[in-house]
């Protein structure tokens, strides 16, 4: 028996497979993802839920009726004790397909409407989110790249639009767009579009990408590099969009989930507060809203939507927080001497 | 003007009958104590020339006076005008146009200064220096009052208001006769201020008054208190009665939530907002004894835009009234005890009133049912099917799922419709705003006094429609020259003969309701909850609950 070893040189890892095993490794960010992307799933399959279930979410149904085993339920039931006053609407029933979670002051099914306000929730979120990486991007590219007067006038307005308290901003462009729509050019937005509050979310969040981007490229524009680049009379754009862009990539790939977490929670807001989305859609925040008349009674309402949106605020951040540590240049480095 | 010298002369007769039995059924034993409010929140300024809100005006009721008021009597006995700092009701002459009013003696201030008829014409003429909401409706009838809305400063309403130290009298002129002028003194923005009181609107500081009670405290962020006024003497008891608790403290900013279980709790003794709706079955079972449900003579209705496309087409705006189910919108609202189906604008029991209902399944006098096809059949020969509508609500509970409806309703009738709810703050002045562009709205108006105009006149003449203004309370901009013309004849001949002019009231309700510039929905109830030791309670209907007519010991 040889006592004679073959190394076999090791197969150096590229930084994002090395990102991946990161990722993959880490429990809790996995858990995370596959919670959210139950949810997700959950959240697209609304219309089939809805039509499987025979329910409109959208309509009011006061007088609707539905069987319970083998028993007719109103879902909207009149107090016929002591003064008769006020209406109750149907609690859980637990069963699938059958006002699993009740019915709203409408006679409306709570769990479809939870399925459709997901998926607005999920959907304003995730686009506004784009919007305010191209945004804050651009932004903080230009800004730090260019630096001098353009860097001047951008950083100002930056800090102008972060010094106004976000909610307060929010509610602003809400009020003024929400009722009458905008029209930018030969773009016209109505009011009842969803792009009204992804437009407004994208927009207040862009100084929370902008500066940390800037500030990246600042440090970019000295390194040798682009110091080089420049020198050989490779033009700005290039150098930004082949040199300096693919360097922040990391940097906006962690923003992505902690950003769909945050603008989820301002949807919510907005919505909760009647200036987000319109009914008689859904969303996470206007079933809170709805729910909120019902607190007393039926605080599933309110709680269901609450519940979700925390839950996915919560899996968002903690899968965040594990791109984060994947994509760290320092963990890397841990990584490859493992 | 026959009318009203016989209404002085009921009035003073009525006065003199009604005192000696009222003021023996004042029950010592009941009076002291502290009376617990609650409020989410207070209603702006103290000014009672100014303040326009039911909140206010309730509380102002044992605070103030005015040459005449409103009955402190129950029910619909309190939209009677009785005397109250004057002597008596008026006399009129000069074909209705000069009201002569004696002052009462004796009465003073709550800062112990003597009410006198200088103290008269200077709140006359404070209503427009403060310029009052009310300054450029309600008492631009006076002599004098265009000067003084063109320069509020220096109004002097010279020739309108005029007093005689010597004899304790004042005379009212007026430009042309006014069936209503007398209810209008007897609101809360004529009463009676101290020649001193500031020129400017008092904001959180109190104006002494003539009531029982005055202000001792007030921070509009925690509440008020009020005490008994030390200089007040009993002089009318259905004017200005002596009440029963010695401290009303009115506090500001617990939830309606909190305010129903601190009242379960006999923390405090009456919420001044409407219980939440998830609390009705609660009350209405637990705590019946304790909850009071009164009618008011109130209209929530749908205003249709009669200037804007679809509801500028007559036979697209009866389409919606035919649709809407009133039954649905009263459950809404909470059920068939706490509302009513209405078909037109003057509510049940209103003077003028004639049961009316073009727009249901068997047209007739009372409501039966939505009927979709006739909407249906009247939105294709409108041709305005496919258009879009959209509904503007306030952002409450209630409004909310009435605009939710009515866009389903909407819907089903070939319009492509929405709803926006917005800010209860600005809903209001935003729908009267012709530059908003709003087709359709949910809306409610309350009585200032019970007169069919402060409905049919204010609501829809041509008069109350100002273009891009946010005060154009005729919310539907709806003008019609032949309805507008009879409104002018039916003020006119309430002067002389009130009951003519209620039946002509009813002919132009009738008129306006087949025009359908908006969809009459119901007529609400008040619901009050109070304590289980407070006792006494009395429903006005002009201002509802008489605060310090109701005992806690």
């Amino acid at each position: 028996m040889s006592s004679d070893v073959v190394t076999v040189p090791r197969k150096t890892r590229g930084p994002w497979a090395l990102a991946f095993a990161k990722l993959t490794g880490n429990k809790a960010a996995m858990a995370a993802l596959t919670v959210f992307v139950l949810i997700v799933i959950a959240c697209f399959s609304a219309p089939l839920y809805a039509r499987w279930a025979g329910v409109d979410p959208f309509s009011s149904t006061l007088d609707a009726v539905i069987t319970i085993d083998g028993q007719d339920v109103p879902v909207m039931e009149q107090s016929t004790e002591g003064l008769g006053l006020g209406y109750t609407p149907l609690g859980p029933t637990w069963r699938l397909g059958n006002y699993f979670l009740g019915a709203d002051n409408q006679g409306r099914d709570v769990m479809a409407r939870m399925l459709y306000g997901g998926l607005n929730s999920l959907l304003i979120s995730a686009v506004a989110t784009v919007l305010t990486l191209i945004l804050g991007t651009t932004t903080g590219l230009v800004a730090g790249y260019f630096g001098g007067v353009t860097d001047t006038v951008l950083s100002r307005l930056l800090d102008i639009l972060w010094a106004f308290p976000i909610y307060l901003l929010a509610i602003s462009l809400s009020i003024v767009m929400i009722a009458q729509g905008i029209t930018i050019g030969p773009i016209t937005i109505e009011s009842g579009s969803l792009w009204l509050p992804i437009i407004i979310i994208g927009i207040v969040y862009v100084p929370y990408v902008a500066r940390p981007i800037r500030g990246q490229v600042l440090s970019l524009r000295n390194s040798e590099f682009v110091m080089a680049a420049v020198n050989l009379g490779v033009p700005g754009s290039r150098i930004l969009w082949r040199d300096i862009l693919p360097n922040i990539t990391t940097t906006l790939i962690v923003f992505v989930p902690l950003m769909m977490a945050l603008n989820m929670l301002t949807e919510s807001a907005l919505s909760f507060l009647s200036i987000g989305v319109q009914p008689p859609a859904a969303s996470w925040g206007t079933i809170i809203q709805d729910g909120q008349a019902l607190l007393y009674t039926r605080p599933i309402v309110a709680l269901a939507p609450g519940i979700a949106i925390a839950i996915s605020v919560m899996a968002l951040n903690v899968f965040g927080d594990g791109l984060r540590d994947a994509l760290d240049p320092r963990s890397k480095v841990r990584l490859g001497r493992d | 003007m026959k009318k009203l010298l016989l209404a002085a002369a009921a009035a003073a007769l009525l006065t003199c009958t009604w005192q000696a039995p009222a003021s023996a059924e004042y029950l010592k034993e009941h009076r002291g104590g502290t009376m617990r409010l609650l409020a989410r929140s207070a209603a702006g300024t103290l000014d009672p020339h100014i303040n326009y809100t039911l909140q206010y005006w309730q509380i102002f009721q044992p605070l103030y006076d005015g040459l005449v008021a409103f009955r402190k009597a129950e029910g619909k006995d309190g939209f009677k005008i009785v005397a109250d700092l004057a002597e008596d009701m008026p006399t009129v002459s000069n074909d209705g146009k000069t009201f002569t009013f004696k002052l009462r003696k004796g009465i003073k201030f709550s800062n112990g200064q003597d009410v006198t008829v200088k103290d008269v014409v200077a709140s006359y003429q404070r209503i427009f220096k403060v310029s009052g909401p009310t300054s450029g409706t309600f008492y631009a009838g006076i002599v004098g009052a265009d000067k003084c809305l063109a320069d509020t400063k220096s109004c002097t309403l010279e020739g309108g208001v005029t007093a005689d130290e010597a004899t304790g009298t004042i005379t009212i002129n007026i430009t042309k006769p006014d069936a209503e002028f007398i209810d209008k003194l007897a609101m809360p923005h004529a009463v009676i201020l101290p020649a001193g009181t500031p020129t400017e609107d008092a904001g959180s500081n109190p104006i002494p008054g003539t009531g029982a009670y005055t202000i001792s405290a007030y921070d509009p962020n925690k509440g008020m208190t009020l005490v008994r006024n030390p200089h007040f003497k009993q002089w009318s008891e259905e004017a200005q009665p002596d009440g029963y608790p010695d401290v009303v403290q009115y506090d500001f900013g617990l939830t309606e939530e909190a305010a129903v279980t601190a009242i379960q709790k006999g923390e405090a003794e009456w919420m001044f907002d409407q219980p939440p709706t998830d609390r009705l079955v609660e009350l209405g079972t637990k705590y019946m004894d304790q909850v009071h449900i009164s009618p008011l003579t109130a209209w929530w209705y749908a205003p249709l835009n009669t200037r804007l496309a679809p509801f500028d087409n007559e036979k697209a705006r009866q389409a919606v009234a035919y649709a809407v189910d009133r039954n649905t919108l009263v459950n809404l609202f909470g059920g068939k005890v706490l509302a009513t189906p209405v078909c037109q604008v003057l509510p049940p029991d209103f003077p003028g009133h004639e049961d009316y209902c073009p727009f249901t399944k068997n047209p007739g006098a009372k409501w039966s049912a939505p009927d979709l096809d006739k909407a249906k059949q009247l939105v294709e020969e409108s041709g305005t099917k496919g258009q879009k509508v959209t509904v503007i609500v306030e952002d409450t509970a209630v409004s909310r799922s009435i605009g939710v409806y009515l866009q389903s309703v909407l819907t089903s009738i070939g319009y492509v419709a929405d709803v926006k709810p917005i800010s209860s703050n600005i809903q209001f002045t935003y729908i009267q705003n012709t530059n908003n562009k709003v087709q359709m709205s949910v809306s409610q108006w309350y009585q200032d006094y019970p007169a069919a105009s402060n409905f049919l006149n204010i609501l829809f003449s041509c008069a109350s429609f100002r273009e891009g203004s946010d005060a154009s309370i005729n919310i539907s901009g709806f003008c019609d020259k032949d309805i507008d013309a009879k409104m002018q004849k039916a003020l006119e001949l309430g002067v002389t003969d009130q009951d003519a002019a209620n039946k002509l009231w009813a002919e132009i309700d009738k008129a306006v309701t087949d025009k359908a510039p908006a969809v009459p929905l119901f007529t609400p109830k008040h619901v009050d909850f109070v304590s289980k030791r407070l006792g006494n309670f009395k429903f006005n209907a002009q201002f509802y609950w008489i605060v310090t007519q109701s005992w806690v010991q």
